[in-house]
């Protein structure tokens, strides 16, 4: 049995804004509920008035806008498996997509509410991380753009005020020299909370050195992180075996595990290092691949 | 939390229910005597409450964990279970290839599965054993007896193929 609570029905973004504006700090936006629905269950959650913006048209909607990709938050994880524009310009995020939770879940959850739930776990984040995305925080005072790696700050902790509502995801267009890919690892193969994820994009220069790296690492730290001192070690360098441990080894500093009911942090730790070993691999390999092709 | 009058398209059939905002789709439909939907984990977990759900609108229906969707916001949605597929006399394809492969031990996931293969045959008549696999990647099936359900939908899958699947 839920707890009670009232619930707000409205019928477009700019009613939707209003009632936050009104009744801001008693109301939890509801789209997809895979995670609220099981968090009033468990009582760990009880808001007052929950508000179902899952039917927003203007949550909707993958496209490019200008040298970005823009997501609606209402995009659920499913859309993302099969939009071309996804397949194209965000791998890594279609890779994630495919591994979060099941195809029931997927059905039902959308990228905001992975985002705003601000679970250090939350698959979308590393690769979103790694392709430089930012989130639009939207009021009836205006709209904000902030990047996402300030966005999520702590456990369930994000910059969202309480009469903002996450709109739209956007990253830039990635270069056509790049590549980009994510890994995750559950307790299972499948159906699984993420013990730990990451995803790595890398820019190559017309050398074939790295222009720009982004490694980002998530359930290794009260929120995902990015690996600042791996990405440097990449910068302006080829992407040999040498590089790429290096470069892994260092990605571990990043990361401030703890031990929990999925995990041990010096599993976590080791991890780490394994994945984005793993990562940068198989993005020289892809990178390999493509040219040949 | 005061009740409020929604529509509820169940199998072909609609009904206006009076339902407070903090009523699942599950507890709605199963109220509703829709008990082939099964209630199992209420957390998303199992899939034994899975239904095809389709929003006004909508294209095409999804298959969803009812423990997970407020009946609120499905207000107006085409819902279908597991018995809306087919009946005893006339079974869906996919009914009658669980129950001649051996499928259904308990019975109790055996609804969800269906739904979950049911969603996977209607975009992929074809699919490998990897892709049914994944398929079911939402559901338990508490008895083990995955190999037949995953051997029971290529059967299906065959059938409907063929041509001869009689309801579809």
């Amino acid at each position: 049995m839920l707890p009670e609570f009232e619930f707000l029905r409205p019928h477009s973004l700019p009613e939707a804004l209003a009632m936050l504006a009104d009744q801001a700090p008693d109301v939890m936006p509801l789209a997809g509920g895979t995670n609220i629905i099981v968090e009033l269950r468990d009582g760990h959650s009880s808001p007052k008035k929950l508000m179902d913006v899952g039917r927003l048209p203007e949550l909707n909607g993958i496209g490019r806008k200008g040298e970005y990709i823009v997501i609606g938050g209402g995009t659920t994880i499913t859309s993302l498996l099969t939009h071309p524009l996804i397949a194209q310009h965000g791998r890594a995020l279609q890779e994630a997509a495919s591994m979060l939770g099941n195809p029931f879940v997927r059905n039902r959850a959308t990228v905001a509410g992975n985002l705003a739930n601000a679970s250090p776990a939350a698959d979308t984040a590393p690769p979103l991380l790694a392709l430089g995305a930012e989130v639009e925080l939207v009021s009836v005072k205006g709209a904000r753009w902030v990047s996402l790696d300030k966005f999520m700050v702590s456990v369930n902790k994000t910059l969202l005020e309480p009469n903002e509502l996450l709109t739209s995801v956007r990253w830039p267009v990635p270069d056509a020299r790049s590549e980009a890919c994510f890994y995750k690892i559950g307790l299972r193969k499948a159906d699984a909370c993420s013990v730990i994820n990451a995803a790595a994009m890398v820019i190559w220069d017309e050398s074939d050195y790295c222009r720009q790296a982004r490694i980002a690492i998530g359930a290794a730290a009260p929120r995902p992180v990015r690996a600042h001192a791996a990405e440097a070690a990449l910068l302006g360098q080829p992407l040999t075996k040498d590089v790429i441990e290096g470069a892994a080894r260092m990605a571990v500093q990043a990361t401030e595990p703890i031990d929990d009911i999925r995990g041990t942090a010096a599993y976590r730790r080791r991890m780490a290092e394994l994945m984005v070993r793993r990562l940068l691999t198989r993005i020289v390999e892809s990178r390999a691949a493509r040219r040949e092709s | 939390m005061k009740p409020e009058t929604i529509t509820l398209n169940v199998n072909g059939c609609a009904h206006q229910v009076a339902l407070a905002p903090n009523v699942t789709l599950l507890t709605a439909l199963r109220d509703l005597g829709y008990t082939d939907v099964k209630c199992g984990c209420e957390k998303g977990d199992c899939g034994a409450c899975a239904v095809l759900l389709a929003m006004p609108g909508a294209e095409r229906a999804e298959a969803v964990n009812s423990c997970l969707v407020l009946a609120w916001q499905v207000d107006g949605a085409r819902i279908t279970t597991v018995a809306g597929l087919g009946t005893a006399e006339r079974p869906h394809p996919l009914q009658a290839a669980f129950a001649d492969a051996g499928a259904i031990q308990c019975g109790y996931c055996s609804p969800g599965f269906i739904i979950a293969a049911k969603a996977l045959l209607d975009r992929n008549p074809h699919p490998t054993e990897r892709e049914i696999r994944e398929a079911v990647e939402g559901n338990l099936c508490r008895c083990t007896g995955y190999g037949h359900i995953i051997e029971a939908i290529q059967i299906a899958a065959d059938k409907l193929l063929a041509g001869k699947g009689g309801v579809q």
